[in-house]
């Protein structure tokens, strides 16, 4: 059945290198999302220890201390600010804010307006600012 | 001049044949009528700096294996017949030239997300059937044809509206490309979503709001999440993602 609907599936998603640096930020994206989703379980249980007393409590604390603790708040910062400053920018492109205007395409036919500048600036900066949180993050929790 | 033409024509052959190369071509088989799997069966083709891969793939059906299943047509990327997988990324055969793809293995697959026919030849059923269902035409109670009443007049800026989308010829590579039609059956997909677009940018028509009642669907608009993969493959510059995105201002009510 597979093979007759030809269907790309999930692999679709999985080769974020073949349509330029848009279908990369839809792959971080959906990677950064599905990443927060699973800080998002893995917080609630962990704050729900407290029921169990304040020993337990304590322990689960002691987990996010120590190196791979701050590793993986760092990632969480960092998906953070990239799915919030890229989440701004498509939700104003899928408002129609900033996708150009329609006119006569010409010629190679090769510079979709809609692939602008001013989306790919978004797109590094969004990269750029999750580098820079995490860093300071990092910073912070390693106190270099 | 007359001095110079004798030695070009005897010299153009010979520069003509030492700028002659050659790449593999391996070209996707299957009928998945008789077939369970895929083969791939490589072919080395000579190729010269304007040689399409449509081109080559002639070249295979003309001399080595006459049974490549192939559709085109006009062979000047107008009619949207060849469009297939090219190393890796849908492009119409006929516009995409050997020397540019930088490659001397060139990997032709039938596109992604569409029904395999044989070989290379996808089914476009479901794309014509998205299409017709967002009704690709002017909806007007006025006619130009009718007595009394007189033509349509639009300005250029009218006519820029929509210009651009109605370039579409129809090819499905921005259905290949794009990611929701690589999980979802039953999106609409950019092709219709554009054509959409067309009609109600169109200021002769009065259709608009029956196509946003069909696009404002579950598997309709909501589920592009302008990646902008349809616009980067589209060979005739219609920018489907833009006009996805203008579509949805509709709905939004950022645009009336």
């Amino acid at each position: 059945m597979e093979k007759q609907t030809n269907r790309e599936g999930i692999k679709g998603w999985l080769n974020p290198t073949r349509y330029g640096i848009e279908r990369f930020a839809y792959w971080l994206m959906r990677l950064t999302g599905l990443g927060l989703l699973a800080y998002f379980v893995a917080h609630i249980i962990e704050t729900s220890t407290i029921v169990d007393g304040k020993d337990a409590w304590d322990k689960m604390l002691e987990l996010t201390q120590t190196t791979e603790g701050h590793i993986i708040l760092a990632l969480v910062i960092g998906m953070s600010v990239f799915h919030t400053v890229n989440g701004i920018r498509v939700m104003l492109g899928q408002g129609g804010i900033g996708v150009g205007k329609p006119g006569r395409p010409d010629y190679p036919y090769n510079k979709p307006a809609s692939l602008n500048n001013k989306h790919k600036l978004c797109i590094y900066a969004s990269i750029g600012l999750a580098a820079l949180a995490m860093l300071y993050g990092l910073q912070v929790m390693f106190g270099v | 001049m007359a001095a110079i033409a004798p030695q070009t024509l005897e010299e153009k052959p010979v520069a003509v044949e030492s700028q002659s190369k050659s790449i593999t071509l391996r070209i996707s088989k299957f009928n998945p009528k008789t077939e369970s799997n895929r083969n791939f069966v490589d072919f080395t083709i000579p190729y010269k700096k304007w040689t399409t891969v449509l081109d080559a793939i002639l070249v295979v059906k003309e001399n080595f294996d006459h049974s490549v299943g192939v559709r085109y047509s006009c062979r000047q990327s107008s009619c949207g017949s060849c469009g297939m997988k090219i190393n890796g990324k849908p492009a119409l055969a006929c516009y995409t030239k050997i020397s540019e793809l930088n490659s001397n293995t060139i990997t032709v697959e039938p596109m992604d997300n569409f029904p395999i026919i044989r070989d290379l030849v996808v089914s476009f059923e479901r794309m014509f059937s998205a299409h017709k269902k967002l009704k690709p035409y002017i909806i007007s109670e006025d006619s130009e044809i009718t007595k009394d009443t007189k033509e349509f007049l639009q300005t250029p800026e009218d006519v820029e509206k929509y210009l651009q989308f109605s370039n579409c010829i129809k090819c499905g590579l921005c259905n290949s490309a794009c990611p929701t039609m690589a999980t979802d059956s039953s999106f609409i997909g950019p092709q219709a979503l554009a054509q959409a677009y067309r009609y109600v940018a169109d200021n002769r028509d009065k259709g608009k709001n029956d196509r946003l009642k069909i696009i404002d669907d579950s598997h309709g608009i909501w589920r592009c999440h302008f990646a902008g993969s349809c616009s980067k493959v589209c060979p005739k510059g219609v920018d489907p993602a833009m006009a996805i995105q203008l579509l949805r201002g509709y709905l939004l009510g950022f645009r009336k």
